[in-house]
């Protein structure tokens, strides 16, 4: 269903010979090739020509802490835009994801304020609230047929003014209150917006939980039955319902986990910022859905990886920050992003479309 | 009693249980420092109601919906109103067109005044001269100053953007500072591009412009911090909004820098930063007072035909700075999100 699924035979034997003495299409293709042919190969080589280019037009690039911090600006991208990609390989979209992050880190500010609780009750209502919401588009997936892009198109435009009218009527303000100074905030803290020493350079910790998340999304898909379940329900969901595949389940749950990765970006938010502003986090639903595409996720479900993403809102941080490392004219930003990423976005279904056509 | 409603005690019985067990255990873990139970202090100060017949008055703003800034500007109307007994109609879109209809709405619904911001002034014009040909007294706050008069309003209250950018810069000189990064967080919003206008102008030293995401704060420390890295030689970075100064903080520490922050508008943290002394100052054009006046100045033009600045002069409402020297004069009522 999924080339990249398919375990790849060891090679032992000696490179294919040329189409010259066989028929090319018995033989083994060059493991260079047939890696080429991976789409997170692609979208690797777009990160690293992307890397390489900024590398060597903008020298603060060089430095570690800069590194860094081009690194923490993709993991925010690349904690949501994994399960984004999951829920993309599953066939569908969640449109709500930008404004979801923001709802979580609202509830839980609001909540233990407003209760004067330890804000470890306001972060699990939060998970419960992000989880009822990931639940409640998978929900209403399942049960009227309706297009995922409708379905959550309707719960984004509801959060958004959520956010907003819930805010201003409990607090009075257009942003949530101060909760630093409250019980529980620096643990919270510790394990949500730290950051830590390495050779010198403060690393934030939101890379090493994306990275984890990386590793378990991946080892979720292609060793589990419910990383089966995930690619069935995006190829066909209807010979996956056939094959007894528990397809409900599956969409719900990967709606949840949507909800999951929202409830984790939003802590992060909470944490590092002290107060949440009811507005944000419009427009942000696309960035996740631009990283796990150009992660080699495709739009119509059924392909994909997790490893894809990663790379994918790595390029996305790249160059986001890339730019200003430059020093370019801010008023071409928006351009010089937009053309960077169709420019990587090529180089990814080049390499791949010249490695499968051979 | 009946049958029926015997096994009623029973299943209420659990979930009377499973609530007070949930109760007890939330109040557990009740935080002992911060929250609203610390914060809570004298309630608002009750005032005065006018006697006079009821009317109603609509507000349009080019006001993005949920900016801290507008929603001052909203309470300090929504207050004057409800001394002047009169219905506010708030209404707001940034969309020059779709904003120029909602005043249209607001003539539609035979309102007695209208509040309106002038940002893109040759948008607003055919609907302003329609809604005077209907007797409806308009007046501007916030922006238009350069055009209030033109378009025959009754009077203007603000403080135009590029005359606090400009105080501003004139504020940097004074402070020593050679160079400034201005973070603009929406780009292509003419009143902050008027800012950072503002400030380039009066402002002696090197000013740079830098955009933000503004709806994701964590790329818009990243990107400061990015630009921190990337020219040393910033020593003060201005934002254009009281969260984005909070935040830019934060880069100062990510990026090793030594800039000083200054900062457009205030809220309540940002008070207690100035106090600390992690920014440096902040610029108010003080927005409850520009929505307080508009609304206002229609009651008593309706009332008894005053109209403020004789339709000849503006009424400036800033630009007022806080700085350490006086920032407790204004923290209790930062505190409340009306200044």
């Amino acid at each position: 269903m999924s080339m990249t699924r398919q375990a790849e035979p060891a090679v032992t034997s000696p490179p294919a010979p040329g189409p010259h003495e066989t028929d090319g299409r018995t033989t083994e293709r060059p493991l260079a090739i047939r890696l080429l042919a991976r789409p997170e190969i692609g979208v690797f080589l777009g990160a690293a020509a992307v890397f390489a280019f900024f590398l060597i037009t903008a020298p603060p690039v060089r430095d570690g802490a800069s590194m860094a911090n081009i690194l923490y600006s993709s993991s925010t991208i690349g904690i949501m835009a994994l399960p984004v990609a999951l829920l993309m390989i599953g066939g569908e979209f969640d449109l709500s994801a930008g404004v979801a992050v923001i709802t979580s880190a609202l509830t839980a500010s609001m909540l233990s304020y407003q209760l004067t609780m330890n804000v470890w009750v306001g972060v699990i209502v939060a998970l419960l609230v992000s989880l009822g919401v990931g639940f409640l588009n998978g929900w209403l997936l399942v049960k009227t047929g309706l297009p995922s892009f409708l379905i959550t198109l309707g719960t984004f435009l509801i959060l958004q003014g959520v956010n907003l009218a819930v805010t201003k009527l409990v607090t009075g303000n257009v942003a949530t209150d101060d909760i630093s100074t409250m019980d529980g905030f620096d643990q919270a803290k510790k394990i949500f917006a730290s950051s830590f020493d390495v050779g010198g350079v403060e690393v934030k910790i939101t890379v090493v939980w994306w990275l984890v998340f990386a590793a378990i999304a991946t080892w979720v898909l292609l060793r589990t039955k419910y990383g089966n379940w995930i690619f069935a329900v995006g190829g066909n969901k209807e010979s996956a319902r056939a094959v007894g595949v528990p397809v409900n389940f599956t969409k719900i749950s990967l709606f949840m986990l949507v909800g999951f990765g929202a409830w984790f970006i939003g802590m992060h938010q909470l944490f590092s910022f002290n107060t949440v502003q009811s507005g944000e986090g419009v427009g942000q639903e696309l960035i996740y859905i631009a990283a796990a595409v150009i992660g080699g996720c495709l739009l119509t479900g059924g392909a994909g990886s997790a490893i894809g993403p990663v790379f994918g809102a790595f390029m996305f941080g790249m160059v986001q920050q890339g730019i200003v490392y430059a020093g370019w004219n801010p008023d071409w930003f928006k351009a010089f992003l937009g053309v960077m990423l169709l420019g990587a976005t090529l180089i990814n279904l080049w390499v791949s479309r010249a490695a499968t056509r051979r | 009693m009946s049958r029926t409603s015997l096994p009623r005690p029973r299943r209420v019985l659990p979930v009377v249980a499973v609530a007070a067990a949930t109760a007890l255990t939330l109040a557990g873990c009740s935080s002992s420092s911060g929250g609203k139970k610390s914060a809570d202090s004298a309630a608002d100060a009750s005032v005065g109601k006018a006697s006079t017949p009821r009317m109603t008055i609509a507000m349009v703003t080019h006001a993005p919906s949920g900016d801290t800034f507008w929603d001052t500007i909203r309470k300090g109307a929504e207050a004057a109103a409800a001394k002047d007994n009169v219905k506010l109609i708030y209404s707001n879109d940034e969309t020059a067109a779709d904003q120029a209809n909602l005043v249209q709405n607001a003539i539609d619904q035979k309102v007695d005044g209208i509040a309106v911001t002038l940002a893109k002034p040759d948008a607003m014009k055919a609907v302003v001269a329609k809604a005077e040909q209907a007797g409806i007294p308009v007046v501007g706050f916030n922006a238009g100053l350069g055009e209030w008069k033109k378009q025959g309003l009754l009077s203007f209250f603000g403080q135009d953007e590029a005359v606090s950018g400009q105080a501003l810069g004139t504020k940097l000189n004074s402070t020593g500072v050679k160079h400034t990064l201005c973070v603009i967080q929406a780009q292509g919003d003419v009143n902050l591009e008027q800012r950072c206008a503002g400030v380039k102008k009066t402002f002696s030293g090197k000013t740079d412009i830098l955009y933000v995401n503004g709806t994701d704060m964590p790329s818009v420390k990243s990107t400061i911090s990015a630009k921190l890295t990337q020219d040393k030689s910033i020593d003060e970075v201005v934002t254009l909004g009281a969260p984005f100064a909070l935040t830019a903080v934060q880069s100062l520490s990510d990026a090793g820098s030594k800039a000083k922050v200054a900062t457009f508008d205030l809220n309540a943290s940002l008070i207690s930063a100035i106090e600390k002394g992690t920014i440096q100052f902040a610029v108010d054009q003080q927005p409850y007072l520009q929505g307080y006046l508009a609304v206002d100045s229609l009651w008593l033009y309706k009332t008894n035909g005053n109209y403020s600045g004789g339709g000849e002069a503006p009424v400036l409402t800033g630009p007022a700075f806080v700085d350490k020297a006086n920032v407790d004069a204004v923290a209790e009522f930062a505190a409340k999100g009306t200044r």
